[in-house]
């Protein structure tokens, strides 16, 4: 692809693309816009209900245990320590696109590798926390804490948002990791080094970072506010 | 990075010349000669070829149309004729219409299977999925879409969905019946009526895979449009058809996933045992557990869809429209930046006006007069448009085609529906027409007729190019003038039934003194209901009559139109020129200028021109 910008090319006047990218890294932007309205949609529904709610169970209390730590009250540790993973997994993929750039396969795999790594560390945490949530009683239509006031739950809406939107946030980390290793036999075998160019290795970075995007606002909502 | 480089051509250059040669055994009989074979099945079934998924689109679209349709004409005898038993009805419908009249339940199915199928089925797949495919990549310019595979999976998403949504029909408690809208709690409690039963689960499943099928369809279409215009096709110089199916795309691409998050959360409350929008209820006795949904939730996540979509159905219609008159008048189009500007000023109200629909749903009344605001500012782009195609048309030297009547049809069931749109957006006004047959009136002539009015000025406008014939005439004519005064008659008595308060969605109004002064009128409507409905069959046999048996084209450029796609040859190949792309020069409407009938885009500006 030829990145030379000359001064006075009119890039809008046809016979070349205006932002001087390739058409898939275009439909990989819109796609993001169109997956952000969709998260979006169900962000402020979530928001929208617990503002109408007139109470909410508290996060500290009911994101406090750790694997193996017994009944330790470890608030927000667990979580925080998904999230510094899943944000050390765009730094990867930042790295892999990074040596894509320079055509340095080695480090692309490497990198690229990590970023899987990443990714599925990422997911069994999130395993983990379901089930030890699901084993304490919570689940799709049952909510088992408390209010932060004290009062009982009368309400599921708190586990049924939960589960439902770091489900979805779930699997879309699920097809990021599956997309990644696609990618990453690709480049195995060569098939970008032939092709002159390492821009697939971009587009799954883009829809990496957007998914780790997405995780901060997911994070904010039910974990932090 | 040129559309040569990008689809590495020298393949398709091969198509084109053969093509070129192929055309006279007709529009498919150049399918076997290529240097590298095209079997049947990557020629006709699973194709890449932007045209060959256009027509995949149509004829799909077609087939629902004629289901849709014949649906409504199931409903309109039980409200033309309550009384009456149609014996027939029992032998087609079997339990669903016993003694020959179609039950409650098998109506609201019918009601609600129609609305659906139109909407998304027919105008919405059927009309942008047809003619963005044909259209973009043959009026910018390029050889076929940015993505081809894509392509072909935005149809293949889009069978696949047909296939569920009409498998619901045939399960044993009936498809969906809770309206095209698919309002929650009836549509999330299976206890509540059989129709929310497993055809519901049916429906949303079936409108999830159309939300794929869509997304990936429109993410083609803008990137196409952005990246693969050919050398001097300037965004300015695009046709107005391409303008309209980009804003289309725009519109879906960020619509659609909201309407899949609020699908999401109502499969979820009908079967995880959430509480999402459901709250205090009843059913059948029994008291539910469910507490703290919020019914009204639902809505606005699927009127953030909802209201944008019946621009996504519209602004097609609106562009092809547009180009047809110009052509069909030998007259530029009158102000195309207005006309550009306008659907995008359409484009960004679409996404500030849902909660119109939402108006006497226990929406706060002061949050009620932003949107008022809001909906009647799309009166201005609208007005623009329809002062424009006026304008286009006044003292144009027109030629009466099927296309060009269809298009004037257009203009007039827009202005006549889209002014009790003004009505119906004040919320004080609606608090009375809201639910009514007055508003039943209102979308159908706005939205569906004039949808249904442009789509078929595509269809005999671009026919030719689509199958080097063209379609018959005569039954062109017999099919508009039908056409435009059945909707006419069906439709415009809708109105005074509104006004003196008959709702919606009933089965029937024989037990409202208040409603009895319209049994005839009902009566009247639902036969012309009938014959137009014959009428839709009669063009459907010329379309498929016309594809085999029509008249051949003799000329590539059949009506003597600028843009693009007539400087291909008749029966074009994968690739769709057969030599170089074009480059373009002009915009898309020299026509009646400096004593020429038209210039087609490809001709370059004469410096002693004069300038438009």
């Amino acid at each position: 692809m030829d990145n030379a910008v000359t001064a006075n090319k009119k890039w809008w006047s046809g016979g070349s693309s205006p932002f001087n990218v390739s058409y898939g890294k275009l439909m990989m932007w819109y796609f993001l816009i169109s997956d952000a309205f969709t998260f979006g949609a169900l962000l402020i529904a979530y928001g929208t209900q617990r503002f109408m709610a007139e109470a909410w169970p508290d996060p500290n209390v009911v994101f406090h245990s750790f694997p193996f730590m017994g009944h330790a009250d470890l608030p927000l540790v667990f979580v925080s320590l998904m999230t510094f993973i899943l944000i050390m997994s765009s730094v990867t993929m930042v790295l892999a696109v990074n040596a894509g750039k320079y055509m340095d396969k080695q480090s692309v795999v490497k990198w690229l590798s990590w970023t899987i790594v990443g990714g599925i560390m990422f997911l069994g945490c999130q395993a983990w926390e379901w089930m030890h949530l699901h084993e304490v009683g919570a689940w799709w239509g049952q909510n088992p804490f408390p209010n932060a006031d004290g009062t009982a739950p009368i309400s599921t809406n708190f586990t049924d948002f939960f589960f439902t939107i770091t489900g979805f946030h779930g699997l879309h980390v699920t097809s990021g990791v599956i997309l990644n290793i696609i990618v990453l036999v690709n480049v195995l075998k060569g098939t970008y080094e032939r092709r002159g160019h390492y821009e697939m290795v971009e587009k799954v970075g883009l829809y990496w970072h957007f998914v780790d995007l997405v995780w901060v606002f997911v994070f904010t909502c039910f974990y932090l506010l | 990075m040129s559309n040569e480089a990008t689809l590495h051509s020298q393949d398709f250059l091969h198509h084109g010349h053969e093509a070129d040669h192929g055309h006279g055994n007709g529009h498919d009989g150049h399918g076997h000669d290529h240097h590298h074979e095209e079997t049947f099945i990557s020629k006709y079934i699973f194709s890449m070829d932007h045209k060959m998924i256009a027509k995949q689109f149509l004829i799909t679209g077609i087939i629902w149309a004629i289901i849709g349709a014949f649906f409504s004409v199931l409903f309109r005898l039980q409200l033309g004729y309550p009384d009456a038993t149609f014996p027939w009805l029992e032998s087609i419908l079997g339990h669903w219409a016993e003694g020959g009249r179609i039950t409650a339940e098998a109506y609201y199915a019918l009601v609600t299977m129609h609305g659906t199928i139109l909407v998304f089925f027919v105008l919405t797949a059927g009309l942008s999925g047809t003619f963005s495919n044909l259209l973009i990549p043959l009026q910018i310019g390029a050889r076929d879409m940015a993505s081809p595979f894509m392509n072909m999976l935005s149809y293949w998403f889009f069978f696949i969905s047909s296939i569920v949504m009409m498998s619901s029909l045939f399960v044993q408690t009936g498809p969906a019946s809770g309206g095209w809208t698919s309002y929650p709690p009836l549509s999330a409690l299976g206890d509540a009526s059989i129709g929310s039963k497993i055809g519901m689960d049916l429906w949303l499943i079936s409108m999830a895979l159309f939300v794929v099928s869509s997304l990936l369809g429109s993410l083609n279409y803008i990137s196409t449009i952005l990246n693969m215009r050919t050398k001097g096709m300037s965004m300015t110089k695009m046709p107005l058809t391409v303008w309209s199916f980009l804003f289309t795309a725009i519109l879906g691409v960020l619509s659609f996933p909201v309407l899949l998050s609020g699908f999401v959360l109502l499969l979820f409350d009908r079967h995880g045992g959430t509480s999402f929008y459901l709250s205090e209820l009843f059913v059948a006795g029994k008291v539910l557990p469910n507490e703290g949904g919020s019914a009204i939730l639902y809505q606005h996540l699927f009127w953030f869809l909802g209201h944008p979509e019946v621009y996504i159905i519209i602004l097609p219609a609106m562009g092809m429209v547009s180009e047809v008159l110009a052509v069909n008048s030998r007259k530029p189009i009158f102000g195309y930046l207005a006309m550009v500007g306008s659907m995008f000023a359409i484009t960004l109200l679409a996404f500030l006006v849902w909660a119109h629909h939402m108006f006497v749903t226990g929406l706060n009344p002061f949050l009620g007069a932003f949107f008022v605001l809001l909906t009647l500012l799309i009166a201005v782009p609208s007005a623009i448009k329809v002062f424009n195609w006026i304008t286009t048309i006044w003292r144009g030297n027109i030629r009466f085609t099927p296309a060009s009547l269809f298009s004037i049809g257009f203009v007039s069931t827009f202005i006549s529906g889209g002014l009790t749109g003004i009505w119906l957006g004040n919320s004080a006004i609606d608090i009375h027409l809201h639910d009514t047959y007055f508003v039943i009136a209102h979308f159908h002539i706005v939205m569906g007729v004039s949808a249904f009015f442009g789509m078929f000025a595509g269809i005999y406008h671009w026919f030719p190019k689509m199958y080097g014939r063209y379609m018959n005439q005569t039954i062109g004519f017999i099919h508009f003038w039908i056409t435009l005064i059945g909707a006419y008659l069906i439709f415009w008595p809708m109105h005074y039934e509104g006004m003196a308060g008959m709702p919606r969605r009933y089965f029937d109004y024989s037990n409202w003194a208040s409603f009895n002064q319209f049994a005839e009128l009902n009566t009247f409507i639902s036969f012309v209901v009938i014959i137009v409905f014959a009428t839709q069959l009669l063009f459907v046999f010329n379309f498929f009559y016309s594809i085999f048996k029509g008249r051949k084209l003799t000329t590539p450029n059949p009506w003597n139109a600028t843009t693009l796609e007539w400087t291909t040859p008749i029966n074009p190949g994968h690739g769709n020129w057969p030599g170089e792309i074009p480059e373009v020069h002009r915009w898309a409407y020299d026509y009646s200028k400096d004593g020429k009938d038209f210039i087609p885009q490809t001709v370059p500006v004469s410096p002693d021109e004069s300038g438009h």
